[in-house]
């Protein structure tokens, strides 16, 4: 963009500046005061009405002045009106006075006036005529400076009886010499556009934007054109069928390629928003692909973090269907990333690393050599430290969890002190995902040492979740949870995971029902329900191990939670009491049943959630982390939102099968972790197909989330989902989980196998994908064969080594009979396939087994 | 796109204000102000930089950034990228400060108009237009008024316990772009400052967990007619390590400097770069960042930490700090700071139990009868430790206070007002923190050792080294660089023979996050 030719004297400043003094004594010392206005006392608003009137009173002296210095007192109350202004004084009572004054040929006075009309005109229409005529006039000065000036605040005034005045200006500035006027001109349309978008298209605005996009020869020019299309386009599409083929054009591989052509020529803020409309071209072929990334290759060393932030976002959109390449991309943008994150201010480093933190998620395996650039620096603000334990948490394997945790030990005693309860989560996490944490309970047990109530509050909490994963940790942990006072745990959650482990554990706790007893006798002082839920099942679990020493405290509990205001309290003690007057054998079963340890637990976030902030990346999706249909109004959605739908076209296909799928899981939603562990003892289903539930906090957002469904039936989120399916990239396919059960403790002599293996027919050969995460995860055979069991799915013999692991697998019908499925698993993790042969005792069931094995191994890795 | 721009003073008043859009409803300044003051979501206390108005209602969200102690903010209804956003307005502070030559509160206030002028053509109907200082000059007509660079209050110690501590490295220069110096003619000259910010973390035993340097070339070029620029770094320069060996600590050959990683400014042409690593550009008006780069290769820290901290008896506990200065005795540190939180066990069962340790230098003061707490730290330097001071700050609820003897008083004030609002609370044992900090100058090759002596109310729960630490540095080492990264030369084609414009470089090495364990 060339600065158009100064006609007009640069500023040919009347007066020295600092001689200015443009604060009365009184307004000054309101505006010094720097206090909110509603606290004024009323004289002060009478002394401000004076002040208003003061200096309408003074403008229309000068009005009319040609007196030498004239220009110079104008522009002192202008000064003072603009700063009023500023801090939200109305002083739009001296608007025809400011009027009066603007006929001026002094520039900066001309763009102070400019501004408060621009300011005020909405808000007096009427007035706002007043200054039609002094801006058309200056919309035909000889300066382009003016002309362009004023043609911006012209389409700036928002006054709808107004447009008309509009049309020849903003025409005959799309055509003008000066590209700074067009560039105003062009814009121009858009605020036209916003106040009656009839007039735009009567007048053909938009053909003639998209002929100058491709023509003109200024850069910035070309850029206003394509926003203000997109915006229009964008917002017409859902009304007519024109606007939709519109939009298709902005999106064809002829102008995205002019763009890319002359990508050099914008500035950087263009760049930005260019970059985001080719992130959304769909190319052609994969030379189409390579093209597009190594003309845009060097934009990722720009030291401008959101050029390489679109940069990355259209290599990682154009490559998802390739991915080995993709995962190059991972490779690649890791370094210009990271520097960016160690470069700019915390603010601009927590935008860059909020897509880090996506990318980690998404990838964990492919930064786990990186983790000392995630580890926490003295100087990070705390919004950054959270991001990167998050990280820290998911990058952790075999190689590197040594190191993690010892480093996240160090922040648990912290000064910070939301950071090191983050920290401690962190360090439970990782021991929640990993197979050896003999180590890591260690640590945790040291924590409960410190003896700090936040430290001690958080461990609990890991320590239950820990037992509950690995049960055999239960001697080690107990003994030291033992010695912890019930009295130094104050926090609900950690007074809830103590209460359930001294009812779980009450035969290895030799206090337990004393413990429990004094906690019963301090109900009222309860406040948290969920501690008093806990209490109710621990004094039953307890009881009915330890029958004579709990009776009392039973019997005061089940009182206690009987008499209970809360509803949730009341019922279930009232089914406890119910259940021992019935049969206690039967109660025993519901309350203790044997439970079977928790194999994964679930996310806080579907996978369909994650591919939608994925395809939102570069956006505040990824900041907040939820995708934008959850903070966002559809109008508002914006330019970015767009090629939805034309992804839709060619993939409905795909999407019609895989739809039903999101009911599932959105009912899943509504259960909590602990009320599904609790309830679902039993069921050994329950275990096998661990849905995706959410913490509490989570259902508030879950309305605008179904409300989102039912009024756009599903495209959206079909859409997101299809896209990736048909790529095979992210999580599969999951067919609703059929109503086969598994017996979880089949068993079979490699013997029978190899002879039923030879007498059987394939009864099922299909080759499936698998998730990249679930790639991720198979760096032994090991992880899948725990992974398949905890589906009732065993294995029996396996081998092989990185890209290709063989398994042969069984699983036995639970329903009595000697029912066997017979399963030869050849995994090839460089293509993220798995061939699969299925043979069957029961061929009719088959079918239905293949679909849960298809539904467990799609799991892997999540 | 952006649908509102405004600046805030520290005190929430609004200093500058544009609407752009007119689709975010009244107010918003001050819905985003209470919402950053009172930030109390997700357990932080520290608002993001990003984050939605009332929550989910009205859509608008807010991105801000803390310059000079001001906030920029944009508020915006689409989903646009943040990064781009939080570029802009640090470029537009960045854009105003060049214009400027200061950029602070008084300036903003005193140059308002001229601040209107460029947020018109930076930003239009929300899609940002050029944010180049050069171009803008000729839409700009104010003339700066320039607020004197003296009276800047000097960031004192004080000033690393600011929120935001990481702040951008900018040249110290404060002349502005346009204004032109009372001899009328411009000076011709340019200024070149290499500043690194160094991360250090030593283990327990002194021995380099990990350690990085975040580098940066900036510029300010005050030439006129754009003459192009010539910027030579060491010939052997390397870049981009072996992906998977980034922690590898392989000495590095012949003293090269091995980069991790680097970006430019768009200004910068690498034509040549590959052959002798020279850098070709024409310098843009004001203020910019020729190049940023990540190190992670092994280097020598400029300062060696040894921390310890024993009991010392019942209630006792003594922390010993050493710092050596590893560079050359022609260097000197500026403004060192070390600081340690310790633990202080206060608990209102110790009620009556004053005692101010026994700390003999302030023993002159009056009044600690009704103090329920203890709050005992004294201070030993070695002999001879002129113009060192020594600061606590109260970390976790961010107090300041100093241990001056006329401050001594106000020190008790303040706990014992920590102490009242503790002790509703909760009635069980209450921890504070407390930060030891000590400032002062160090020149190369010296050694420095820091004794306390801490006292508690009540005893530590056995390992004390768990609970108090780190040790943390803070500084700034002018004319030193620990990567060894070099401008050559800086050469500017001439347009007369007579063209000698001046040249400035700087090397300024600052600490980012330099930690010792205990």
């Amino acid at each position: 963009m060339a600065p158009p030719p100064i006609v007009q004297q640069k500023s040919s400043s009347p007066s020295q500046p600092s001689g200015y003094v443009f604060f009365l004594p009184s307004l000054s010392v309101l505006l010094l005061n720097r206090k909110p206005l509603r606290f004024l006392i009323p004289s002060y608003c009478l002394s401000r009405k004076s002040e208003v009137s003061d200096l309408k009173l003074q403008l229309r002296q000068l009005a009319g002045s040609r007196a030498p210095g004239a220009d110079d007192s104008k522009r002192d109350l202008f000064k003072r009106v603009i700063s009023y202004m500023t801090v939200g004084i109305d002083v739009s009572a001296a608007f025809s006075e400011m009027v009066m004054c603007s006929a001026t040929s002094d520039i900066v006075l001309k763009k102070m006036c400019y501004l408060y009309v621009g300011n005020y005109a909405r808000c007096h229409p009427d007035l706002a005529l007043l200054t039609i005529n002094f801006l058309q006039k200056d919309c035909r000065d000889v300066d382009p400076m003016i002309r362009g000036l004023a043609l911006r605040s012209l389409c700036s005034l928002r006054v709808p009886n107004l447009v008309e005045y509009l049309v020849s200006p903003l025409s005959s500035g799309l055509e003008d010499g000066s590209p700074y006027v067009r560039m105003v001109a062009v814009l121009g349309v858009l605020k036209l556009y916003h106040i009656s978008a009839t007039t735009c298209f009567d007048s053909d605005f938009p053909a003639s934007l998209k002929n100058l996009m491709l023509t003109d020869s200024d850069a910035q020019v070309v850029a206003n054109c394509l926003f203000v299309l997109q915006e229009i386009w964008n917002l017409e599409a859902n009304k007519s069928e024109e606007a939709n083929r519109e939009r298709e054009t902005l999106l064809s591989k002829q102008t995205i390629y002019y763009l890319l052509n002359r990508i050099k020529e914008f500035n950087e803020w263009a760049q930005c928003l260019i970059l985001e409309l080719i992130s959304k071209y769909i190319p052609s072929d994969s030379n189409d692909i390579f093209d597009i990334m190594n003309l845009l290759e060097d934009r990722l060393q720009h030291a401008n973090g959101a050029v390489v932030l679109a940069t990355i976002k259209v290599f990682l959109h154009l490559t998802m269907s390739m991915t080995d390449v993709h995962q190059q991309v991972y490779e690649r943008l890791k370094a210009p990333l990271l520097t960016l994150v160690g470069s700019g201010s915390s603010e601009q480093s927590y935008a860059v690393l909020s897509h880090l933190h996506l990318l980690v998620m998404r990838a964990p395996m492919l930064f786990s050599s990186d983790y000392k650039h995630f580890y926490c620096q003295f100087s990070d603000p705390s919004y950054i430290k959270k991001l990167k334990l998050e990280m820290l948490t998911a990058i952790a394997n075999e190689s590197n969890t040594y190191e993690i945790v010892t480093e996240l030990c160090e922040y648990a005693g912290n000064v910070d002190v939301p950071i090191a309860r983050e920290s401690i989560r962190a360090v439970g996490k990782i021991a929640l995902q990993q197979y050896d944490v003999n180590a890591i309970v260690d640590r945790l047990l040291q924590f409960l040492e410190m003896e700090k109530d936040y430290v001690t509050a958080e461990t609990l909490v890991l320590v239950k979740d820990l037992l509950r994963k690995y049960p055999q940790w239960s001697h080690d942990c107990i003994a030291v949870v033992g010695n912890i006072s019930s009295k130094n745990v104050q926090e609900p959650k950690a007074k809830a995971a103590l209460i359930w482990m001294l009812g779980e554990y009450s035969k290895d706790m030799p206090d337990a029902p004393y413990i429990l007893e004094n906690l019963i006798e301090n109900w009222d002082d309860e406040n948290a329900a969920e501690v008093r839920l806990h209490l109710l099942t621990a004094a039953m679990k307890c009881f009915l191990k330890r029958p004579p020493e709990t009776q009392k405290a039973l019997g005061a509990a089940l009182a206690a939670g009987v008499a209970d205001s809360h509803q949730d309290v009341h019922d279930r003690a009232l089914l406890y009491y119910r259940l021992l007057q019935y049969d206690v054998s039967v109660a025993e079963r519901v309350v203790n049943p044997p439970k079977q340890a928790v194999s994964v637990f679930a996310d806080l976030q579907s996978s369909e959630v994650k591919d939608r902030i994925f395809d939102e990346f570069n956006t505040l999706s990824v900041v907040y982390q939820k995708p934008s249909y959850m903070f966002t109004d559809k109008e508002h959605r914006g330019p970015f939102e767009f090629s939805e739908e034309i992804g839709n076209l060619s993939l409905d296909q795909e999407s019609m099968d895989n739809a039903p799928r999101f009911d599932e899981s959105d009912k899943d939603l509504l259960l909590s972790t602990s009320e599904r562990e609790e309830n679902g003892g039993p069921s050994i289903n329950g275990a096998a197909t661990p849905g995706y539930s959410a913490p509490h906090d989570y259902n508030s957002s879950l309305v605008p989330l179904s409300s989102q469904t039912q009024s756009e039936p599903a495209v959206t989120s079909r859409t997101s989902f299809a896209i990736d399916d048909l790529l095979g990239l992210s999580m599969l396919a999951a067919p609703a989980p059929p109503s086969l059960k598994l017996n979880s403790k089949a068993a079979l002599d490699p013997g029978t196998f190899q002879r039923k293996w030879g007498q059987l027919g394939v009864s099922i050969s299909q080759e499936i994908p698998i998730s990249p995460q679930g790639v991720g995860s198979l760096t032994t055979p090991q992880a899948l064969i725990r992974h398949m069991q905890a589906n009732s799915i065993h294995c029996i013999a396996s081998g092989g080594q990185s890209p290709n692991f063989k398994f042969f697998l069984f699983a036995q019908k639970d329903d009595g009979s000697a029912s066997f499925f017979l399963v030869e698993c050849i995994v090839n993790t460089s293509s993220a396939k798995a061939q699969v042969k299925v043979k069957a005792d029961d061929a009719s069931a088959s079918e239905a087994f293949f679909a849960l094995f298809q539904s467990a191994l799609s799991k892997f890795g999540m | 796109m952006i649908s509102q721009f405004f600046v805030l003073s520290q005190r929430g008043d609004n200093i500058v204000f544009r609407d752009y859009r007119g689709e975010v409803p009244k107010g918003s300044a001050e819905i985003f102000f209470r919402k950053v003051k009172f930030w109390k979501e997700d357990e932080e206390e520290e608002a993001p930089p990003v984050f939605v108005g009332l929550s989910n209602v009205d859509g608008v969200n807010y991105i801000h950034v803390k310059v000079a102690g001001l906030f920029f903010v944009a508020t915006t209804r689409v989903n646009v990228s943040p990064s781009l956003v939080l570029e802009l307005l640090q470029r537009i502070a960045r854009v105003i400060k060049d214009y400027l030559g200061i950029l602070n509160e008084d300036s903003l206030r005193k140059n308002f108009v001229l601040v209107y002028e460029l947020l018109d053509e930076v930003i239009d109907f929300g899609y940002p237009q050029t944010t180049s200082t050069e171009i803008l000059k000729s839409y700009v007509f104010n003339e700066p008024i320039v607020v004197d660079a003296a009276r800047l209050p000097t960031l004192g110690p004080a000033s690393m316990f600011m929120q935001g501590a990481k702040r951008m490295p900018g040249t110290a220069v404060t002349k502005s772009v346009v204004a032109t110096e009372p001899g009328g003619r411009k000076r011709e000259e340019i200024f070149v400052d290499i500043i690194e910010k160094i991360s250090v973390t030593f283990s327990s035993s002194g021995y380099i967990l990990t350690s990085e340097i975040d580098g940066t070339i900036q510029m300010k070029s005050y030439l006129t007619g754009n003459p192009e620029i010539r910027l030579a770094l060491n010939e052997d320069l390397g870049i981009g390590k072996g992906s998977a060996s980034l922690y590898d600590y392989r000495s590095s050959a012949g003293g090269a400097v091995i980069l991790d990683d680097c970006n430019f400014h768009e200004s910068v042409r690498l034509d040549s770069f590959d052959v002798d690593r020279t850098l070709a550009l024409i310098p843009p008006d004001g203020e910019f960042a020729v190049m940023n780069y990540r190190m992670t290769q092994e280097f020598t820290p400029p300062f060696r930490v040894n921390a310890l901290i024993e009991e010392a008896g019942q209630l006792k506990a003594e922390v010993i700090i050493k710092v050596r200065a590893d560079f050359a005795t022609s260097v000197t540190a500026n403004t060192i700071t070390v600081q340690m939180p310790v633990p202080t066990y206060t608990s209102r069962r110790v009620k009556g139990a004053v005692s101010v340790g026994d700390i003999v230098k302030f023993s002159s003061l009056d009044t600690t009868e009704d103090l329920s707490c203890t709050v005992g730290v004294s201070f030993e330097l070695e002999a001879g430790a002129v113009g060192q001071t020594t600061d606590f700050k109260e970390g976790a609820k961010r107090l300041e206070w100093c241990l001056k003897k006329a401050c001594l008083s106000h020190i008790f004030h303040q706990s014992q007002r920590i102490l009242s609002g503790a002790k509703s609370v909760t009635n069980s044992f209450i921890q504070l923190y407390i930060l030891f900090q000590c400032s002062f100058k160090i020149v190369g090759g010296a050694e420095h050792t820091l004794r306390t002596k801490l006292t508690f109310s009540q005893e530590s729960h056995g390992n004390i080294a768990r609970e108090a630490g780190p040790v943390n540095l803070n500084f700034t080492i002018p004319m030193y660089n620990a990567s060894k990264l070099q401008v050559r030369y800086l050469q500017i084609a001439k347009k007369s023979p007579s063209y000698n414009p001046y040249r400035w470089v700087r090397y300024v090495t600052q600490s980012n996050s330099y930690v010792a364990r205990l």
